[in-house]
């Protein structure tokens, strides 16, 4: 039986509804349980020395001091950590040629990044390890560094590991049709060059792991802050030497993760390593620096690139040459190709034309290593493509909006295969931009702007348009040999008291996942979402999943809910029918009760089905089932990805005397497909233009030539806070994927993928009369001065 | 640590009410002292020096970095924390309109969140939404993009005035 989502209020309409998070009221009481709130018997704490050094060989390392600080009861190197613990290869088979080094839980005889592990001392409390940290004297012999990205594979720049040949981690070309003749006979060719930032993810609670090994019944326990448990029990397994069976990954309240929690990081599988050694719970918080230092990074590329556009607007050819550089080691198990590879699949995403070649080319250096993030290659890939959209509108003396409208895919083009072979099953492009036109009042606004203007006061306004990959199949890492679930699983069960347990696959990172899940769950079995208990984040009693990324928790494990709770509804139907002596086809539940279909008439209250389904069995007829426990797994199939899509606006002010960029206000139209809870949805979109926000604005990670990190601690990178952000307008268009009787697409990482597109074409429209132009994110007040011609050396 | 320095003081202070006497590390944190020694995990540590907020706590009356703080210096002071303001019921309507709006996601950064708003509130008055932007200007939230925050902050605002007026 299919839900009738057209009608709002069909009985239990708890899905597109506003409710409550069921964790909210905990966490605003200080009742969160993130791990360093943990506390185990015995337990031990870590801290790692690490390499000063971009590159250096390790000659020595005296740790007779360390050892006599009071608290400290053990140091470890790296040699010592890798007799029980198997470096790692951060490779997948469909990304073809992809080469990077073995990498350690500590450095063995080489570091290769400052911040990278190099030894670690067990202490008492992490007071004493630190201390001790501090007084381990390690030799090294410094070594040249790769620190430039486009002189990477120059040839009198130095190899990084010289097993590997060269300095190319990976080159990709994604081509269709003829660019070359479409930009020699197109009416305008307009070429840019831009770059983004290193960025890393900030969270608010530090990456956190408690390990704790039983040797008496060979069993590891993982408190871990993470988006993947199942995928750490398979890492932690395979890399300890411990059958996965016997690793169990438990991750409660997480403190914030955007992409930066869904990585193998050696310190936390050398935590791992040392309780397996010594058998008893230990623990890592990374402490701030550590944060800045050895949390992935993301989105430092540089692209040049070409649009080819004929004399009415129409989009002819886009030409990308895309460049980023990831650090000494490719990140296991999902990759730092996968950035690059996402913008070469990305760029031109919502447009309806010919010809296109993207290339992107990864690089090694030494510096921390790079990986997914938020949005991955999103940001890039829509700054690439909506600013060359603008800068081809100004050529031709058109308005923004009006060459976007001649370009986009017509709302009934689908399915529809793009030029760089993304495949769209359902998409609202033009809808989306006549509602966005809508919510701010473009006309209006550009009337605002255009007096202002005659006042001296520059204001500017921006639109990009977006696709957003999600609901991701095996076709994003599965195929690639890593053993990372695309499919998700839920189990639902009703206890005798007629509540409903439901465990989940996917996790909670703050997002709303259990109240998604609850609303769901109580709409597929019929109870009130407060009756249904959502348990996530345990590989030991969940069913096996893929857990949070790639904005796949509703459309996966969402749907993996729906079934599952249907199936329930259908055994607790079963029960009743034989119960109440009725065709269970006739009976419903609603709020908890079952009833009369038809009539909405009681029959029982699901309490009393409980009571005699588990104590008064003997009253049921035979052979009757009596599980009332139902799990189902969920897996896209017919498409990779289901593609989202969306536009935002940014209006800003520039002060030219400055160079200070001041964010008005934003509107961002999204369509993620079915709505499960609109608050909800609103919210992850705001939360992401904010992100977004921050790297068109303030955050860039800063290194000097030598590979030293200039910029390692919050005074110092700026990220968005609440007095420079603006109000935010969130607007809907809802297309559904018919890939899952639910219809939900993510929403988690539209609001980072369009922003700085967005607030990059609102800085430009308001420079576009002193003809100054604005490509180096992010743009700070001297860059802007610097477009401006005001400052020049 | 050389011996002639003191390296451990004695405190007695009072905490959510009730009065904690303790024996700490000269160079020990408030916010390390209250979780570590005292169990009260509500605040906690992020960016430990100051910029973040997540550790914020009421100490005399003012909101206060407990990164910024050390258990030394509580000596004699009156300090809570989320888990006794939650207790004593100090802001649950400040509570209900963070959960009603949303205006948090991961949590960690709520309980210094709650307790700087909690300064600008009991200011009285009703701030407008730049002066609450200002005011929670010193912390940090990477999740929610600040817009539900600031308008459960006003809305709570409002609702007191209206109390008040009455």
């Amino acid at each position: 039986m299919t839900i009738d989502f057209g009608h709002p209020d069909r009985p239990n309409s708890y899905i597109g509804k506003t409710v409550p998070r069921p964790n909210a009221p905990r966490l605003v009481q200080g009742r969160g349980e993130y791990v360093d709130d943990m506390v185990l018997p015995r337990m031990l704490h870590v801290a790692f020395v690490r390499s000063p050094f971009a590159h250096a060989r390790i000659t020595g390392i005296d740790a007779a001091e360390a050892k006599a600080v009071p608290g400290v009861v053990r140091i470890f190197t790296g040699a010592e950590v890798a007799e029980v613990c198997t470096p790692w290869v951060g490779v997948l088979a469909h990304l073809q040629g992809l080469k990077s080094p073995p990498e350690y839980a500590i450095a063995v005889d080489r570091a290769c990044w400052v911040g990278e592990p190099v030894a670690a001392v067990v202490a008492t409390s992490r007071a004493a390890a630190e201390e001790g940290a501090a007084l381990v004297e390690v030799d090294y012999d410094v070594l040249p560094v790769v620190a430039d990205m486009m002189t990477a594979l120059d040839d009198d720049t130095p190899v990084l590991h010289a097993d590997l040949g060269d300095n190319l981690a990976f080159r990709r070309v994604n081509e269709q049709g003829d660019v070359d003749a479409a930009m020699a006979g197109a009416h305008k060719v307009v070429t840019a060059h831009f770059t983004t930032a290193r960025h890393t993810g900030v969270t608010p609670e530090p990456r956190s792991i408690l390990a704790d090994w039983n040797p008496a019944d060979e069993r590891m326990t993982v408190w871990h802050s993470t988006q993947a448990p199942h995928m750490m029990q398979t890492a932690l397994a395979t890399h300890l030497d411990i059958a996965e069976s016997r690793v169990r990954v438990i991750c409660g309240d997480v403190g914030g993760s955007y992409g930066i929690k869904v990585h193998v990081y050696p310190d936390e599988v050398a935590t791992a390593a040392i309780a397996r050694i010594m058998g008893r719970p230990v623990k890592f918080i990374a402490d701030r620096l550590e944060s800045f230092s050895t949390d992935i990074h993301a989105r430092d590329h540089e692209i040049e690139a070409k649009i080819a556009v004929d004399a009415e607007g129409r989009i002819l050819a886009m030409d990308v040459d895309d460049w980023t550089a990831i650090g000494a080691y490719s990140v296991y198990p999902r990759t730092s190709a996968m950035e690059g590879n996402q913008v070469v699949n990305l760029c031109g995403g919502p447009y309806d034309f010919e010809h296109y070649r993207a290339r992107t080319s990864v690089v090694f250096q030494n510096k921390t290593p790079t990986c997914q993030y938020r949005a991955v290659g999103h940001p890039i890939a829509v700054a690439i493509t909506e600013g060359l959209v603008d800068m081809a509108a100004a050529e031709l003396g058109m308005d923004p909006v009006e060459i976007r409208r001649r370009n986009l895919y017509a709302d009934d083009a689908y399915p529809v295969t793009s030029p760089a072979k993304m495949r769209f099953e359902g998409l609202s492009h033009h809808k989306s931009l006549d509602l966005l036109l809508d919510l701010m009042d473009y006309d209006g606004l550009r009337a605002e702007q255009a007096e202002l203007r005659e006042k001296g006061v520059y204001r500017g306004i921006g639109i990009a348009s977006f696709i957003e990959l999600t609901n991701p199949s095996p076709f994003m890492y599965g195929i690639g040999g890593a053993r990372i679930s695309a499919q998700d699983g839920c189990t639902v069960r009703m206890d005798p008291d007629g509540s409903i347990v439901a465990l989940s696959g996917v996790t909670e990172q703050g997002q709303g996942t259990e109240a998604m899940l609850s609303q769901v769950v109580a709409e597929g079995v019929g109870v009130a979402p407060g009756q249904v208990h959502v348990i996530t984040g345990d590989t030991q009693v969940t069913p096996y999943g893929g857990g949070t990324w790639a904005s796949r928790g509703a459309g996966i494990g969402g749907e993996a809910a729906l079934r599952a709770a249907r199936a329930l509804r259908d055994s607790i139907l079963e029960v009743a029918g034989a119960m109440l002596q009725s065709d269970a086809a006739g009976l419903d539940i609603r709020d908890g009760e079952v009833v009369d279909a038809k009539s909405g008439e009681a029959r029982m209250p699901l309490e009393e089905l409980g009571r005699i389904v588990y104590f008064r069995g003997d009253t049921l007829p035979q052979g009757l089932p009596r599980e009332l426990v139902q799990t189902r797994h969920y897996i896209t199939s017919e498409y990779p990805f289901a593609f989202t899509n969306g536009v935002q606006a940014s209006y800003v002010e520039v002060d030219t005397d400055t160079g200070n960029v001041r964010l008005l206000k934003h509107w961002c139209v999204e369509d993620c497909g079915r709505i499960i809870n609109p608050m909800l949805v609103d919210e992850q979109i705001r939360g992401g233009i904010v992100q977004g926000l921050g790297g068109a604005l303030f955050e860039e990670i800063h290194y000097d030539e030598d590979g030293q990190l200039l910029n390692g601690s919050m005074a110092d990178y700026l990220v968005p806070m609440a007095a420079e952000m603006p109000d935010m307008v969130i607007g809907h268009v809802e297309t559904p994927t018919k890939e899952s009787s639910l219809g939900a697409k993510g929403a988690g990482e539209a609001g980072t993928a369009g922003a700085p597109a967005a607030v990059m074409n609102a800085i430009n429209d308001a420079l576009r009369p002193m003809g100054a132009q604005v490509t180096h994110m992010p743009f700070t007040p001297e860059r802007v001065l610097r477009a401006l011609g005001t400052l020049k050396d | 640590m050389s011996d002639q320095f003191e390296n451990r003081i004695d405190i007695a202070l009072t905490v959510n009410g009730e009065p904690v006497e303790a024996r700490v590390p000269a160079g020990q944190h408030l916010v390390d002292f209250l979780r570590l020694e005292l169990g009260l995990t509500g605040a906690h540590a992020s960016c430990e020096h100051g910029v973040c907020g997540a550790c914020t706590l009421r100490v005399n009356g003012d909101a206060v970095r407990g990164c910024l703080m050390l258990a030394a210096q509580a000596d004699g002071a009156e300090i809570w924390t989320v888990e006794g303001l939650s207790d004593s019921a100090a802001f649950t309507d400040l509570q209900e309109a963070f959960v009603a709006r949303n205006a948090l996601q991961c949590g960690f950064c709520t309980p210094g969140m709650l307790v700087a708003a909690e300064e600008l509130l009991s200011a009285g008055g009703v701030p407008d939404r730049a002066e609450i932007r200002e005011h929670l200007s010193g912390n940090y939230c990477r999740c929610t993009g600040y817009e539900a925050i600031v308008d459960a902050v006003e809305t709570v605002a409002r609702a007191r005035a209206g109390e008040a007026a009455q």
